[in-house]
């Protein structure tokens, strides 16, 4: 049974903008990843980035520029999502329509240029040093209580606004506001799991009545905190990202933003729906996964359960599956240990690049266009599939009939969360 | 006209704030019984984290975990089963403030351990790692209504997911420079417990519903500032009656966007059956 009827969804990244040039890209194994430079970003990696940034927001918007809320809004606009959104306000009322916004880095991107903006200038006026390499507290940040420092030398450019563009409820606010939206408004950041568990908290408001519909989405994209980050940590691969591949070394980093309109299963026919969703934490590490994959099984278990549907219902398995050593191995055993060795999956970072915050809203979108369009992808970018990984990981794609699919996404944290979506049931 | 009422019973309560060093220490201020005096918390090192991690948590991750601690008054049991909700208007500020400068400049580099617990999960993740609860959480962000809006979340989660559930809320003030972008006064952390059912040591039954009357002040000069000044010290009207172990009623506002009087759901109306008087 339906949970939540799924009227409308829309997803925007390396691939292209919106749904049809994404399943154009599925069927034909063309990956929106490049080996390219962003910003000041010198790291040898490959990228998913999105074209059509460069334009601004709208004046009625501008508060809220930055490179996340124009990514935002790029996606807004495609498959006709803005005016789907407009109907929904008419229909429901403008505080009855929830917004559940998954991210994990929000707009720091501008926090970083202010950062640069002000290192600079300070380096130019000649005054004190130059950051260091941020271990520890340095001339620039005194480690003493909050509050305005009246001797401080330096503070951020004016331009900067962190309440708009880093904070990480801005790209929540941001959708909100541009769609017009008065009601119940959340943003989640769980890592990797944000915009997979947005769907769980739109279930959850609607079933308590704090909204009758509910925008859900999740938008991520390129900054350098990512890419140096995981970097620091030996997780971002010099090579294109191979997900179940025994060479595998990493993820490669895609920005991306999808979003969907959920409504209640007796609101309206609707042809895709919410079918289940499983949430569980690893309690075993921030930044590996349990390698046994229990957290990952259990979670896709709590899907199951809550679609009453058995495993053998499930024709398709997008995978979380980033590349790394680590997660495609721990995923797998959990794989298996739910769904034995039969049901077939992959994973499609190797098209879209492992979008963080927004891949739990990405992938969604990529599971419904396999329903959608009866494809099941293949491992894109896997050349030689890993002996050790037993899950039936698809090295063809190929056509057949996909009614229902589960969507893992595991998050640092130890944050898992995996979703059911298919025709509606 | 859509249900929007949802009960759940408070059954323990975590607080850590300028003059507030704890829940039981502070229900005599809270009264009004003495005197507020906002002095400096004093430092904390979780209990629940090994010896090692807890000389290195950071300032945010000890304030949910202080808080956590109390609201789970070392039941580890208990908590191992709790699903939890944190919620943080800006996460850990001081961590991005430190990514933000190695980044600024070439070579660029960043600490891993600052990476990985910058991420807004982080409190929630360590606090999953050292209760070994395998059980849901999240963590989220509503700016200065988030104290609100993880009610709610957690409502749902007792509701919905039918588990008792541990809402951790936690705001640290920035450092400068970045400190005049988003001027908190201070640090504060409350931690509520929430059951579907009252057990015993339970302190009150609430109900939380959508309203439009305009959120509850405090008398006193100083604890309102408190509230004002910091996202997560809006649940001072709510410890304020639990406290006085006083059934009623407040409102908190559960939007940033300015209400207009007609929009029903802007504020919530928390009304507290008291269980012991």
């Amino acid at each position: 049974m339906s949970l939540l009827g799924i009227s409308h969804f829309t997803v925007t990244s390396a691939l292209g903008r919106g749904r049809a040039a994404h399943v154009q890209a599925l069927s034909r194994g063309a990956s929106g990843l490049k080996k390219a430079a962003f910003d000041a970003c010198t790291l040898d990696c490959w990228l998913g980035e999105v074209e059509g940034l460069s334009a601004a927001l709208p004046p009625a918007l501008a508060i809220w520029e930055c490179r996340n809320n124009r990514l935002a809004w790029l996606a807004l606009q495609a498959d006709d999502f803005l005016n789907a959104a407009v109907a929904l306000r008419s229909r429901y009322g403008e505080t009855r329509v929830g917004v559940f916004v998954g991210t994990s880095t929000a707009g720091i991107h501008s926090a970083e240029l202010a950062y640069r903006e002000m290192s600079t200038g300070y380096e130019a006026w000649g005054v004190g040093q130059r950051p260091d390499s941020g271990h520890g507290s340095t001339s620039l940040h005194p480690t003493h209580g909050p509050g305005p420092i009246a001797h401080y030398p330096s503070s951020l450019p004016d331009w900067f606004d962190y309440r708009h563009t880093q904070n990480i409820f801005s790209t929540a606010d941001f959708v909100a506001q541009a769609l017009q939206l008065k009601g119940h408004v959340m943003a989640i950041s769980t890592a990797c799991s944000s915009s997979a568990k947005v769907f769980a908290a739109a279930y959850r408001a609607t079933q308590i009545g704090l909204c009758d519909a509910a925008i859900v989405g999740g938008v991520d994209s390129l900054c350098l905190t990512t890419l140096y980050g995981f970097n620091s940590l030996q997780l971002l691969s010099n090579d294109v990202c191979r997900p179940a591949d025994v060479a595998r070394r990493g993820i490669s980093i895609g920005e991306a933003a999808g979003f969907a309109i959920l409504e209640r299963p007796a609101a309206a026919t609707h042809d895709y729906a919410l079918l289940g969703y499983g949430e569980s934490s690893d309690a075993h590490h921030m930044s590996s996964p349990d390698p046994d994959g229990r957290g990952a099984a259990a979670a896709m278990r709590a899907a199951l359960e809550r679609a009453a549907l058995p495993p053998e219902k499930i024709d398709y398995i997008n995978l979380h599956g980033t590349g790394t050593q680590a997660n495609d191995a721990a995923e797998d055993r959990g794989v298996v240990s739910v769904f034995s060795t039969a049901t077939p999956c992959s994973s499609t970072k190797g098209w879209t690049g492992h979008t963080l915050g927004a891949a739990g809203m990405v992938e969604a979108a990529l599971s419904l266009l396999c329903v959608e369009t009866g494809l099941l992808p293949r491992s894109l970018q896997t050349q030689t599939p890993d002996p050790a990984l037993t899950a039936a990981v698809l090295m063809a794609t190929r056509r057949a009939v996909v009614n229902l699919v589960m969507s893992n996404s595991f998050g640092f944290g130890g944050s898992n969360c995996s979703l059911i979506l298919g025709r509606s049931q | 006209m859509s249900v929007q009422v949802a009960d759940a019973t408070i059954e323990a309560v975590g607080l850590a704030g300028p003059g507030l060093p704890g829940w039981d220490a502070s229900i005599a201020v809270l009264r009004g019984e003495q005197r507020y005096h906002r002095m400096e918390l004093p430092a904390y090192q979780p209990t629940l984290l090994p010896p090692n991690e807890r000389r290195r948590a950071s300032p945010t991750v000890a304030m949910a975990f202080r808080v956590a601690e109390e609201a789970t008054r070392g039941d580890a049991v208990r908590a191992r089963e709790l699903a939890t909700v944190f919620v943080s208007a800006d996460g850990d500020l001081q961590i991005s403030q430190r990514l933000c400068t190695a980044l600024a400049a070439p070579p660029h580099l960043v600490s891993p351990t600052d990476f990985h617990n910058s991420v807004h999960n982080a409190a929630a993740g360590y606090w999953s790692i050292a209760s070994g609860a395998q059980g849901p959480s999240t963590a989220i962000s509503a700016w200065d209504a988030g104290f609100a809006v993880g009610l709610l979340e957690a409502m749902g989660m007792v509701h919905v997911e039918r588990r008792d559930t541990l809402l951790v809320v936690y705001d640290l003030p920035a450092h400068e420079p970045l400190w005049s972008k988003r001027p908190v006064g201070c640090g504060f952390g409350v931690a509520l417990l929430l059951c579907a059912q009252t057990r015993g040591t339970a302190m009150a039954r609430l109900r939380v519903e959508a309203a439009a009357e305009a959120e509850t002040t405090l008398s006193d000069p100083e604890l309102e500032a408190l509230r004002r000044g910091n996202p997560a010290a809006r649940a001072l009207p709510l410890l304020q009656m639990l406290a006085r172990q006083q059934s009623g009623a407040v409102h908190l506002a559960a939007s940033n966007q300015i209400a207009s009087s007609h929009d029903v759901g802007s504020t919530l109306r928390l009304t507290i059956d008291a269980l012991y008087s």
